[in-house]
């Protein structure tokens, strides 16, 4: 980012559909957060304070999925306003949770949720960013890391493209040294589908990786849901591990669907 | 070979933790087998105790189970997902440091950061392990060449290996000839029977350690128990190599239609790279701190199985889970012997194990090497 050293570059952080997990990592990130804001203007964070959409920044961060028409404008508004686009986490990136009611019928269970149903109004999917606009980087997880962004902020200040972590979760966790959960526990584990950047620390607490990082490069979900099946998984409980926090992610909606049993009891998954 | 001053004697095993005591008192930190995360693991050692008495496991093609099986013994298993490689190529280490805030003024300025390396004593070593020592040691030490960060780790490493009585379903150490008795590479070799340990040294530093120990002298009926226990453990081997040198065969079979069929299994995870003791690839990363100030340049271990592995400009080379395979079958069991003169497997059987779906080196070689269905 070829800037004027005394012109600290604009940054922005834009919430959608989310839970506010991924903008606590920058809250979250101590004393880096103080030596950021040395380092760039924030200009629009609206969790920590400063609220202003219309100042044109060197990156804006956006968290959450796209869930609602308005939603639509503003991050138009957005991309016209920012030279780096960066998503962060599952929601912008692949849906997030939420993407799970892209596989339901929206009018139905508004209706049974709110009183009023009339005032709620939903598309009928919940999407990621880069299905409306550019997408200049992506960072997942559910929630993304502090290391993550920090690497990325650096690497944007230096002028560099940034890092994109796309090996699955099993070489961090080998690299780590834990112990394999599939292998010596018989655990239903994402981690050889899954991006790695978390550190891989479901298995260093011996449970399974519920890939909250979604897709990593080149996955084989059909290969890994053969193995959950000869683990004795049934084929719903399978189709739920691929079904979950990045469901809207292509390769694992496509497989989610295809071992999901159509008699199967668990919600109207199918629509 | 045996040191000539070495004796071959009988150590009880209520006196090991004597042997710990005394590779301690001479500076080693003793690393050695434990149950960790339910399965055998080196770790730093601190007493007899916590080795794994009685613990035996099995494995299979994609599955590893410990279980307590009622023996008194320590060493009545075989290897785990990790030994020795872990202790010299680290899986993640920093390599040097860049900083702008420099002593002379100069704008640039860099620091090589060489590991402060307590002198390890590794207990437990196996055969294929050693093996596969040897490889590493010549890759990273080659001459000329010599890995500064490897080198501060191996050259004061004290190694105690352990001949093999219990081979798992995966191992075929036989087939390769690295085990599973150990010949080379070591300085204590151990075999143990049902009331303790035959010990012999096989260098200055292990005779040192060896002649200040209580020990018996080894009968003949003890030695003979020791050698068919290890000539058992060969024969209950039921895996293997179609050969030793399969260069030839794996060349005249690059397109056979088993790499595609394998690839339908792969996941590409790279989880039998990680484990292998002789897969030596990493990839180099630099961690600057978010003032910019300076950076950490890193090296971590890496995998063919990865994309990036076969990344140049623009393209990546090997754009499919067939291709990856065939890269890693390849130079494992074929390119590898032009490399380092032999083949780059020791028969240790961790990748059929710790693959999480199971494929199984020794059979995707057979189909693949007999051509039978060569297009
Ligand atoms: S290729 Fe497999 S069996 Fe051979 S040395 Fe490597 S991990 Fe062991
Ligand atoms: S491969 Fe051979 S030397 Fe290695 S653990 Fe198995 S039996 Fe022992
Ligand atoms: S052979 Fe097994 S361990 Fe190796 S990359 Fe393929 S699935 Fe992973």
């Amino acid at each position: 980012m070829a800037t004027d050293k005394n012109i600290k570059p604009k940054v922005a952080v834009h919430k959608f559909s989310s839970c506010d997990g991924c903008q606590l990592a920058f809250l979250n990130m101590g004393e880096n957060l103080l030596t950021l804001s040395t380092l760039v203007d924030i200009t629009h964070f609206a969790e920590a304070g400063p609220v202003d959409e219309d100042t044109p920044v060197e990156i804006a961060f956006i968290e959450g999925s796209l869930a609602s028409p308005d939603d639509l404008e503003r991050i138009k508004h957005i991309r016209s306003n920012s030279r780096f686009v960066v998503s962060i986490g599952a929601c912008a990136t692949s849906g997030g949770v939420q993407a799970l009611r892209n596989m339901a019928n929206t009018k139905d269970w508004i209706a049974a949720v709110y009183a009023s149903p009339e005032y709620i109004h939903s598309l009928d999917c919940s999407t990621p960013i880069s299905d409306h606009i550019k997408v200049d980087l992506e960072l997942w997880g559910c929630p993304v890391s502090s290391w993550q962004m920090l690497q990325a902020v650096r690497s944007l200040l230096f002028g560099a493209k940034p890092e994109v972590l796309n090996d699955k979760v099993c070489q961090e966790c080998k690299r780590q040294q834990h112990v394999c959960v599939l292998v010596a526990k018989g655990e239903p584990c994402m981690g050889p589908v899954t991006r790695t950047g978390c550190g891989a620390i479901c298995p260093a607490m011996g449970r399974a990786c519920y890939s909250c990082y979604g897709p990593a490069e080149m996955v084989n979900p059909e290969s890994l849901n053969q193995r959950f099946l000869g683990l004795g998984l049934l084929s719903s409980e399978a189709s739920r591990r691929f079904l979950f926090i990045n469901s809207g992610a292509p390769e694992f909606h496509k497989q989610g669907l295809k071992c999901k049993p159509a008699s199967s009891d668990d919600g109207n998954l199918d629509g | 070979m045996t040191n000539k001053n070495s004796k071959v004697e009988f150590l009880p095993r209520s006196h090991f933790q004597e042997l710990i005591e005394h590779l301690q008192q001479a500076g080693y930190t003793c690393v050695g087998p434990q149950v960790h995360e339910h399965a055998i693991h080196y770790a730093e050692l601190a007493h007899a105790d916590f080795l794994p008495q009685g613990m035996s496991e099995e494995q299979s093609p994609g599955q590893y189970r410990l279980h307590e099986a009622g023996h008194d013994r320590y060493f009545a298993w075989a290897n785990g997902p990790q030994a020795l490689k872990p202790l010299l190529f680290t899986p993640r280490e920093a390599l040097w440091q860049s900083s702008n805030n420099c002593e002379d003024n100069a704008s640039l300025c860099f620091k090589e950061l060489i590991p402060e390396q307590r002198p390890l004593a590794v207990i437990g070593a196996r055969a294929c392990d050693l093996a596969a020592l040897y490889i590493h040691d010549k890759h990273f030490l080659q001459h000329g060449y010599r890995d500064p960060y490897y080198l501060a780790r191996r050259k004061n490493m004290l190694l105690i290996a352990v001949n093999c009585t219990h081979p798992a379903d995966t191992c075929f150490c036989a087939s390769t000839g690295d085990g599973p008795r150990a010949t080379y590479g070591y300085d204590l070799l151990l075999n143990e029977l049902d009331d303790g340990f035959i010990i012999e040294s096989h260098s200055e530093k292990g005779v040192a350690i060896q002649t200040q120990l209580n020990l018996q002298a080894a009968e003949a009926s003890q030695l003979e128990q020791a050698n068919d226990a290890v000539e058992q453990a060969a024969a209950r081997q039921t895996r293997g190599l179609p050969a030793q040198n399969l260069s030839q065969p794996l060349l005249d079979n690059l397109h056979h239609p088993h790499w595609e069929e394998v690839a339908q299994r792969c996941l590409s995870c790279g989880n039998c790279t990680a484990v292998c003791p002789t897969c030596f690839c990493h990839s180099e990363l630099d961690e600057p701190v978010l003032d910019g100030s300076h950076s950490v340049h890193y090296r971590q271990w890496d995998s063919c199985f990865c994309q990036k592995h076969s990344y140049i400009h623009g393209m990546t080379i090997r754009d499919t889970a067939g291709l990856r395979y065939r890269q890693w079958m390849t130079h494992k069991l074929g390119s590898w012997h032009e490399q380092f003169g032999r083949s780059g497997c020791v028969g240790c059987g961790r990748c059929i194990t710790w693959c999480p779906v199971g494929i199984d080196i020794t059979e995707e070689a057979k189909v693949i090497c007999s051509g039978d269905q060569h297009d």
